[in-house]
């Protein structure tokens, strides 16, 4: 199964550049473990003890994976993740 | 150094004195590589609070994928402090994940004067940046353009 992954421009200096990777796995989970094999460091940018890090989105083609399953979402040959970090602030 | 037309900056002004008192947000995009900030998007802030800004997850993944149809990339990236100084808190510094992109705080907590700033933020430092207001052919206003230094002087309305 080949699921694509695409990579902000903050994380792409562990995908040595790439926009766009390729991964496997049936849950997001496994799929973030794959990737983590051949782009190591980039797992832990995306999760933390408590699974997916809070001001970092992850989408399953047009859905946010909160509101699917986090990290046990499960994932498809042909679907594409899509990973955006949170925009956000405040005065403090 | 920010350059950006006086539609543009009127319009993050003006947002963030509809949305006052809660923070405002938004994007305004260009062409990528560009560094000319052209295509104002107003953003939800999906907190709706005075002291925090996020933009909706979907809300944001639309405007993203857009821009990459688009062959933009986000150029500014501007919020407003209700009740602080228009300069990144911590939280902004953060949280701030392009760049590339030039952060604009804006501050509406004087009536009736909004304090209008930017800055780059990358591996979390700050560096405040000139903002120069210029007309939309590039060249500066009738009255010889507004430029405002990095000491963040504020604009007068």
């Amino acid at each position: 199964m080949a699921i694509e992954v695409r990579i902000p421009t903050i994380l792409r200096t562990y995908t040595g550049g790439a926009k766009s990777v390729e991964g496997r796995g049936a849950t997001l989970a496994e799929l973030l473990g794959d990737l983590d094999s051949r782009h190591q460091g980039l797992r832990e940018r995306l999760v933390d003890d408590a699974g997916l890090r809070r001001f970092v989105n992850v989408y399953l083609n047009d859905e946010d994976v909160r509101f699917l399953g986090g990290l046990e979402t499960p994932v498809v040959d042909g679907d594409t993740v899509t990973v955006l970090p949170a925009v956000a602030g405040g005065s403090r | 150094m920010l350059t950006i037309t006086p539609a543009l900056y009127d319009k993050i002004v003006a947002h963030a004195r509809a949305d006052h008192p809660d923070e405002a947000c938004g994007v305004i995009a260009g062409p990528a590589g560009g560094d000319r900030p052209e295509r104002f998007i107003p953003m939800l802030n999906a907190e709706r609070s005075p002291t925090f800004y996020r933009f909706d997850s979907l809300e944001q993944l639309r405007v993203w994928r857009d821009m990459d149809d688009r062959d933009e990339e986000p150029v500014v990236i501007y919020h407003s402090h209700t009740a602080t100084e228009a300069y990144p808190s911590r939280t902004d510094i953060s949280y701030a994940s392009e760049p590339g992109a030039h952060y604009v705080v804006v501050s509406t907590r004087e009536p009736d004067r909004a304090e209008f700033r930017s800055f780059r933020i990358a591996d979390g430092e700050v560096t405040e940046e000139e903002v120069r207001i210029a007309g939309e052919d590039g060249s500066a206003d009738g009255s010889g353009g507004h430029s405002r230094g990095a000491a963040g002087a504020a604009a007068a309305e």
